[in-house]
């Protein structure tokens, strides 16, 4: 580059009036491009806003409405009336937490199903271990699209080809979770040492055991550890399969959004947003027991 | 070392005995599901080949309306996430409990996913893109606060202790001693959320929210289902668009 050392002796003279021409020269032209940058992401804003039919007039008429939405959906709790007011707002506690139990066995089943098939499949799709690259490749592919299709997108397919209730749920969140986490189980069993799977061979082992007794011991941790975290998505996603007829707790909070039953509202959303806390602090102690001191998060 | 309450063996039984409960619940006796899987073979036979419909250029355009959506939300999320975030920064807010106010909020707001807000907006100020717009915004506010407060504390301190020292004001150490040092981070994750979003986007005008959503679950409605694969084939050909460029802008950023 041009720029001139720092050693060189710097007395004021042409060189030194050149580099301030060239600072301030420079400090021009990062400004522009500055300027030039904020122009077009207003001119994208404003652009976006025309698509998605959003602006000024519609945010300011909006706010209030929302407001006022939310403000409605705030049970009457009064302090010497607590336990009574609590019991009428989750006045149908019993149901909801038999469609939280649901919601929450669909996540496990969909994550368990999709977490064994994405590990038979990781073996074949890792490039360090594949019996053949053209395998290695297509399941590739077939993972990609596994993940790439909205979890919604597939559970809306399901429930037409299997019918109304969670078992499509499940299935929906199964075949997304094989797509994501096969691709990480494969990046997992590349990492694995190559000794343990090398003294498998010398010993007469297939491929299946050699991938069984020398990668998979290796890998386990990791397995188990993705798939908790899998699982806490798989909550999250499952607490919305209902609003497409794909059972749990999404399909009442969808009748009760419906139905502006405003209180019900704020009910099941609080009891959904228990739920996913509770289970994320309970699979994070979990993970963090399994993988050790090494990763804090 | 470690503390063992149940045994492995233990544990992978109860995990096996659970399935099977978590099975049962659901359903999956083998009849429904050989027969489901019949009809699933049915469906992709009516998918192939894909048809637009003829209705290529509207879907485009839902399409687009699509990405605006997605980009509107994202914009709003960061401008409004990055004040926050600098209050429930430790290094920058000293009042604990505001802190703590500020953080319980977030995990709120990002603990309810992004179609049960797309629910709840739409029903609040109707259907339409607007709904999408907020939903997307909302939940990404409590994940981006967090996210920056977190980039914001681990911000080099020595640079904004340069600007104090060199009379500068608390605000001012903040925009010349902190912000220069976080923005390209901050930056990076907007874009990374970009990218979850347009693909959250594409799915909430199933709840009436706008985009290419609804041109999909109106097809789905009326069966025709290669109108259904061709609409899911455009929307993986825009995220993969869109996370290549966004994957390129992001190494360029680090």
């Amino acid at each position: 580059m041009g720029l001139p050392s720092r050693a060189a002796p710097p007395p004021l003279g042409p060189d030194a009036a050149a580099i301030e021409m060239r600072h301030h020269a420079a400090g021009l032209a990062g400004r522009w491009r500055g300027v030039g940058v904020v122009l077009l992401l207003l001119a994208m804003v404003l652009a976006s806003g025309w698509y998605s039919e959003v602006d000024g007039g519609k945010l300011i008429d909006g706010l209030p409405r929302i407001a006022n939405y939310v403000a409605r959906t705030l049970p009457p709790l009064r302090l010497e009336t607590l336990g009574a007011d609590l019991g009428e707002w989750y006045w149908n506690l019993g149901e909801w937490l038999v469609l939280l139990l649901d919601t929450a066995l669909i996540a496990y089943v969909g994550t368990v199903v999709g977490a064994g098939l994405a590990l038979l499949l990781s073996f074949a799709a890792s490039s360090a271990h594949s019996p053949s690259p053209a395998l290695a490749f297509a399941v590739r592919r077939v993972l990609e699209a596994a993940r790439s299709v909205p979890v919604l997108v597939f559970a809306l397919i399901f429930v037409f080809a299997f019918g109304l209730g969670p078992l499509p749920g499940a299935m929906a969140l199964a075949v997304h979770t094989m797509g994501a986490l096969g691709k990480l189980y494969a990046e997992i069993h590349e990492n694995a040492e190559t000794g343990p799977v090398d003294a498998v061979r010398a010993a007469g082992g297939s491929w299946a055991q050699q991938m069984r007794f020398g990668v998979l011991p290796q890998s386990m941790p990791s397995v188990v550890s993705y798939g908790l975290l899998r699982f806490e998505i798989n909550v999250r996603e499952a607490s919305v399969l209902g609003l497409v007829g794909a059972g749990g707790i999404g399909e009442e909070l969808y009748t009760v959004v419906r139905r502006f039953e405003y209180v019900d509202i704020s009910a099941l959303v609080l009891l959904i947003l228990a739920t996913v806390t509770l289970l994320d602090f309970v699979c994070g102690r979990l993970r963090r027991r399994i993988t050790g001191a090494l990763s804090p998060a | 070392m470690m503390r063992r309450l149940v045994s492995p063996p233990a544990l992978w039984a109860g995990g096996f005995i659970l399935l099977l409960a978590g099975l049962w619940r659901l359903d999956a006796a083998p009849a429904r599901l050989i027969e489901g899987l019949g009809k699933l073979g049915w469906l992709v036979v009516l998918m192939i080949p894909p048809s637009s419909g003829g209705a290529l250029p509207e879907l485009l355009e839902a399409l687009l309306a699509t990405l605006a959506m997605a980009f509107l939300g994202t914009i709003a999320a960061a401008v409004i996430s990055l004040p926050l975030a600098f209050l429930g920064a430790a290094n920058v807010m000293p009042v604990r409990l505001l802190r703590f106010g500020l953080r319980r909020l977030w995990d709120g707001l990002r603990g309810i996913d992004t179609l049960i807000w797309a629910l709840v907006f739409v029903s609040a100020v109707g259907l339409g893109p607007f709904a999408g717009v907020l939903a997307i915004a909302v939940p990404d506010i409590g994940a981006l606060s967090k996210l920056f407060s977190e980039a914001i504390e681990a911000a080099d301190r020595r640079q904004a202790e340069a600007v104090r020292a060199a009379g500068g004001t608390r605000l001012e150490a903040v925009r010349f001693g902190i912000l220069p040092q976080v923005a390209p981070v901050l930056l990076g994750q907007v874009l990374y959320f970009f990218e979850s979003n347009v693909r959250s986007a594409s799915i909430l005008g199933i709840v009436g929210a706008g985009g290419i959503g609804l041109a999909l679950s109106d097809r789905l409605r009326l069966n025709n289902w290669d109108e259904v694969a061709f609409i899911v084939l455009l929307i993986l050909a825009m995220v993969g668009v869109i996370d290549t460029a966004s994957r390129a802008i992001r190494r360029r950023l680090a």
